[in-house]
């Protein structure tokens, strides 16, 4: 398992792979948690945990542009939206439970299946890339994986918008650790999600105004197919 | 030389279980703003215990009186073989990670039964839970076991720990992830805070206390001993297999083995104050959660199993 780039040691490897794993951690921790605070709390630490893996990769790769990436994970995704759905959540008076559609156990067993799943998809398909950039792909991919989960297994549709920004915390860690993304992707993502962000605070807004809940399940009698 | 070392370890466990009990309950006295009893109160009790007369109902069986020896005397052996200030045990490679495991489960069982066998509702209530709770507790401590000898190749925890300090291994992600697996299932089967609380006497959250209700005298004095060397136990586990630093090795004279006791007891001092603070910041949680919360040490454990699978295939 020794690092097969050489400028790169054991070290530098060693950190990357905690890193990673931390990140896909707090995807589990978002999972786990019951509590509307206690998720977007998790999604800031998250957050965090990506602009040190983007950090460390310009560390490591000797890539300046990373540090962008750090930086506005650091000041967007760890700071502007969870204290922005902080406010929604709030402002609107959501009921604080998170409701599930499945069981957090169950929940969980198949969110390791899901990290299992994307190193068997991933380590095949990635044969002649170095090692660092294969865990790390698998790493994202299984962050990617859960934040999917995250949004098909939760009701409230705060806790789904958390977990599409999980998902794309998942694109940004495997955009790092894959060498030569350029920057303007990066930012376009970054800006995108903002973006995506605002429309899904209207929208909470819109929803709750119209249905009076933001329980996605009560929005289903008003599907055409259901009738 | 190993054999003194060995007699050693049988009676430094014993010695300093209640003691690490005592601390345990002083800080967490002191964090909730109270005074607290003395760290060595734990000895006092046991001691005022052992002179009383031993009460046994008349509806219990040989079980009953049977239990606390038994429990005791599995849990002192694990303790005693599992390494805590040298490797150089005699008894060290007479059991591994998986035999230590048993002789917990074996305790267990014998409380277990200990509670039912008076026949009153509260024993049987606590057996239940008691039961539940290693059901669940028991496959990710093996997962842990798995884990940790997938990296070192071996279960024995005097050679893991030997591989461990030889700098065999470098941060690994699955040892972090197998610690955090431990550390809950640590508390677990301590009955500690989040799952079971050690200091009540209220029905709806006993485990372990509802269990031993009924004794009395000796008897309470060997079920409270067990408990208090059970948690030593876990200390010196965890303390043994994730920082073995200044730990004595094959071939340590007497100045290594004083550097490992000195290890020992600080180990015991971070890891026992680290838990009162964590009990004291942290609720009970409800019986029907303890599913989840031990169904995440389990995953955590598998997880560290697929880590360790992707770095060797990478």
């Amino acid at each position: 398992m020794a690092g097969s780039a050489p400028v790169m040691t054991q070290m530098s490897y060693d950190m990357a792979h905690l890193i990673g794993a931390t990140v896909l951690m707090a995807g589990f921790q978002l999972l786990y948690q019951r509590r509307l605070f206690a998720v977007l709390n998790t999604f800031a630490f998250q957050a965090l945990a990506l602009a040190a893996a983007a950090a460390w990769q310009a560390h490591i790769q000797n890539a300046p542009h990373l540090y962008v990436t750090a930086a506005i994970a650091l000041v967007f995704k760890a700071m502007i939206v969870p204290f922005a759905l902080h406010w929604l959540v709030e402002r609107l008076g959501i009921h604080r439970t998170v409701e599930t559609a499945m069981s957090i156990g169950w929940t969980m067993i198949a969110g390791v299946a899901l990290v299992a799943l994307s190193i068997l998809l991933v380590l095949p398909v990635t044969a002649n890339a170095s090692a660092l950039t294969r865990e790390s792909l698998a790493m994202a991919m299984s962050v990617v994986l859960l934040g999917l989960l995250m949004m098909i297994t939760r009701r409230n549709a705060v806790t789904q918008v958390v977990g599409f920004m999980a998902l794309e915390n998942g694109l940004i860690l495997a955009a790092v650790s894959a060498k030569g993304m350029p920057l303007v992707v990066e930012i376009s993502i970054a800006f995108s999600v903002l973006v995506a962000m605002t429309l899904f605070g209207i929208f909470f807004f819109r929803i709750r105004e119209r249905f009076e809940t933001l329980d996605l399940g009560d929005l289903e009698t008003y599907r055409g197919d259901r009738q | 030389m190993s054999a003194i070392w060995q007699l050693l370890q049988v009676f430094l466990v014993l010695a300093v279980a209640p003691l690490i009990t005592g601390w345990v309950r002083f800080v967490k006295a002191r964090l909730n703003g109270r005074i607290g009893a003395s760290p060595l109160q734990p000895y006092r009790d046991l001691y005022r215990l052992l002179q009383k007369e031993a009460v046994v109902a008349h509806s219990a069986s040989w079980v009953f009186r049977a239990a606390p020896y038994v429990t005791f005397a599995a849990v002192w052996l694990a303790a005693a073989v599992t390494p805590t200030f040298t490797t150089q045990l005699v008894l060290a490679h007479a059991a591994d990670l998986i035999a230590l495991v048993a002789l917990l489960g074996l305790a267990r069982f014998w409380t277990a039964l200990a509670g039912m066998d008076v026949g009153t509702s509260f024993g049987g209530l606590g057996a239940s839970r008691e039961m539940m709770i290693a059901s669940l507790a028991e496959p990710a401590m093996l997962m842990v076991t798995f884990s940790l000898s997938l990296i070192s190749g071996t279960t024995s925890p005097a050679q893991i720990i030997a591989f461990v300090l030889s700098g065999g291994v470098g941060v690994e992600v699955s040892l972090g992830l197998a610690l955090a697996a431990l550390l809950m299932v640590g508390i677990a089967e301590n009955g500690r805070i989040p799952i079971d609380n050690p200091s009540t006497h209220l029905e709806l959250t006993m485990v372990h206390e509802a269990m031993v209700l009924e004794y009395s005298g000796r008897h309470l004095a060997l079920m409270e001993g067990a408990a208090m060397v059970r948690l030593t136990f876990f200390m010196a586990l965890i303390g043994g297999l994730f920082a073995p630093w200044g730990m004595a090795l094959e071939g340590d004279g007497p100045v290594g083995v004083l550097i490992g006791l000195g290890a020992f007891a600080a180990k015991c001092f971070v890891l026992a104050s680290g838990l009162a603070v964590f009990e004291t910041a942290i609720a009970k949680m409800r019986v029907f959660r303890y599913a989840d919360f031990l169904g995440g040490a389990l995953l955590l454990g598998l997880l560290a199993t697929i880590f360790l699978y992707l770095s060797e295939a990478v």
